[in-house]
């Protein structure tokens, strides 16, 4: 218990740190809206192909043109939740450049310190983003059926938080990758290009049906549940089986890759200590 | 007991050799070369708690690379070493809860907050409770006479403010052991003679025992009474400091100011004459001859004044470091207690 109160209170104090930059805040939550707005033009551009009688209710793999919008919308939260900018390139860099020394000689670990310290960056930005995301969904509150069921609020706030831990176990391991291999950045580069994709912020996996075993494989892969899953969870279209299967895949997925960012860790400590930094 | 016991510590590395030029660049993916370095080879001391010990050495003579294992941060190749009763190695949070290590020029604390901001993260990594944690606090800035800057962001402080930041965090956990890497290259000779101060008070009031690697002798001087060579990776002497000029110094350095405007000019057959300046000449006599020189000198001139000197230590160090494998001096002289070290 006392160490969960630990890093409970480092947590707090990096919350300190985070908020230390309020102008960094609000220029780029500012910033993070601008490519939603050429999506959303797109979109409409390419919805506005249909009849125009029946342009409501036109589908593009089961997306009507306000579903299509909700669900991008609804991506953003996603990617609040499971986005972990600099984490892989931060945990490579003080690999290299011999801060992980802290970590050795400080009763801390690694891993536990950067996850609360993520916590805390996530908790400072929602607070920092809840007032202009509130008014973003209120504009466009017509595109949603209202709020969904309580269970399925309940799925998707677990949705979200299996998506948190996925996203930073994911990164962690590149960045643990940092032991072994000096250019983590552009292994990063490479993966964060395949992710955008795969994970659904482009658009619904939907859309890739008619490509034959895609969207069969991507559902046992880690990478739509950081944008996509969550997304459906609240729009409904994952039910009963189907969600329970998505949210056990998740929580198999952010054990897995608990397990193995300690496993590459610890190896990349025995490593590095044969060496010294 | 004692507080460090290394024995045997030896660490080498296998280090690539690159070949220069393309060609050599391309035959490095096929067949690669290696060179064997002994960073620290056999080394063996004990420190008792409550000493203050220098560790000298040239460059690259593995200095370094013995503090890095003595506080886990690095494994040897061969040798042991407890320290606090733990194996560094091992890392356990029992020992890390006990040491500091602080190396100069490299800072643990947050850039850009206030190095308050820093002691509490500290505080809670350590898990310290806050009436100790605010009785260290106050007792550490108030010795190192910084109390009024901790709420300033780190940046904004001066490389010797940074430094006594640095000090105190490692402090804060009251640890036994500190290690210190070059703590005060870069500062200014009043920053420099600050810390020492505060090093040396702390070492008294709290028994925190201290070793302390240096290029810069008026550290070790200042502080330490017995010190610890090491060059290419080998203890070379392991004793009291003074015991280094009985030991290496073999001339010593004879001041002797005649009566006139200047020196005689057959000085030379006493010895090196080191300088000529007025009428202050400077000889260096072979420390056995030198009551035979004095008298000689004596009776031919006349002197108005005479003084006798060991050689600067930097220069009987490197003495030292240059002829390499010495016999060290026996165990029974190097020991301190903390009793006897006032």
């Amino acid at each position: 218990m006392d160490s969960v109160r630990k890093y409970f209170k480092i947590l707090r104090i990096s919350l300190v740190e985070r908020l230390v930059y309020r102008a960094d805040f609000f220029l780029t939550t500012f910033f993070r809206f601008l490519p939603l707005i050429t999506t959303f033009l797109l979109w409409e551009a390419i919805y506005a192909g249909a009849n125009k009688d029946d342009q409501a209710d036109f589908e593009i793999a089961t997306f009507t043109k306000d579903k299509m919008i909700a669900y991008l919308l609804l991506v953003q939260i996603s990617r609040m939740f499971s986005s972990m900018p600099g984490l892989s390139t931060g945990i490579a860099r003080e690999i290299r450049d011999g801060n992980l020394k802290k970590y050795l000689l400080q009763p801390i670990d690694m891993l536990t310190y950067l996850i609360a310290f993520r916590g805390a960056h996530k908790i400072a930005y929602i607070a920092t983003t809840a007032l202009p995301y509130a008014l973003l969904f209120l504009l466009f509150h017509n595109v949603f059926d209202g709020f969904p069921g309580p269970l399925t609020l309940l799925a998707y706030f677990a949705s979200l938080l299996l998506a948190f831990l996925i996203g930073f176990f994911f990164e962690a391991c590149i960045g643990i990758a940092g032991f072994w291999f000096m250019e983590v950045t552009s292994l990063m580069y490479i993966i964060n290009i395949f992710t955008f994709f795969v994970s659904g912020q482009m658009f619904p996996l939907e859309l890739l049906e008619q490509y034959p075993y895609v969207t069969t494989v991507l559902d046992y892969l880690p990478f739509q549940y950081l944008a996509y899953f969550p997304a459906m969870v609240f729009l409904e279209k994952k039910q009963g089986v189907d969600l329970l299967f998505g949210l056990g895949v998740e929580a198999c997925w952010a054990i897995a890759l608990f397990l193995l960012s300690r496993w590459m860790y610890r190896l990349g400590l025995k490593h590095y200590s044969a060496f010294g930094g | 007991m004692p507080i460090i016991e290394a024995s045997g510590l030896s660490k080498t590395y296998r280090v690539y050799q690159k070949k220069e030029g393309l060609l050599g660049a391309l035959r490095g993916l096929f067949h690669r070369e290696y060179k064997e370095v002994h960073a620290v080879e056999n080394v063996t001391f004990t420190i008792e708690p409550g000493e203050i010990v220098g560790f000298l050495g040239p460059n690259g003579a593995g200095k370094t690379t013995t503090l890095k294992m003595l506080s886990g941060l690095i494994y040897p190749t061969k040798g042991d070493a407890t320290v606090l009763g733990h194996i560094p190695w091992q890392r356990e949070d029992e020992f890390r809860r006990r040491f500091a290590l602080v190396m100069g020029q490299k800072n643990q604390l947050w850039w850009d907050l206030p190095a308050a901001d820093s002691f509490q993260l500290h505080r809670e990594i350590y898990s310290l409770p806050t009436e100790q944690f605010n009785q260290t606090l106050g007792e550490l800035t108030e010795l190192f006479g910084v109390k009024e800057l901790t709420r300033q962001p780190v940046r904004e402080l001066s490389l010797g403010e940074r430094m006594k930041m640095e000090l105190i965090a490692s402090l804060l956990h009251q640890p036994r052991l500190l290690l210190l890497d070059e703590p005060t290259i870069g500062l200014d000779v009043v920053a420099q003679v600050t810390i020492q101060k505060c090093l040396r008070e702390y070492n008294q009031i709290r028994g925190v025992t201290i070793l302390l690697t240096s290029h810069y002798m008026r550290d070790v001087e200042a502080l330490c009474k017995r010190v610890l060579v090491i060059t290419h990776g080998k203890l070379v002497y392991d004793g009291q400091l003074t015991g280094i000029a009985e030991r290496f110094g073999n001339e010593k350095l004879v001041k002797l100011q005649f009566d006139g405007s200047d020196t005689p000019d057959d000085l030379h057959q006493y010895g090196e004459v080191a300088s000529r300046e007025g009428p202050i000449a400077t000889v260096k006599v072979d420390r056995n001859r030198v009551a035979d020189v004095l008298a000689a000198i004596l009776e031919r001139y006349t002197v108005l004044d005479v003084s006798i000197h060991d050689p600067p230590l930097d220069q009987m160090i490197a003495k030292v470091f240059e002829e390499g494998r010495v016999e060290a001096p026996l165990a029974e002289d190097t020991r301190i207690t903390a009793s006897s070290e006032r």
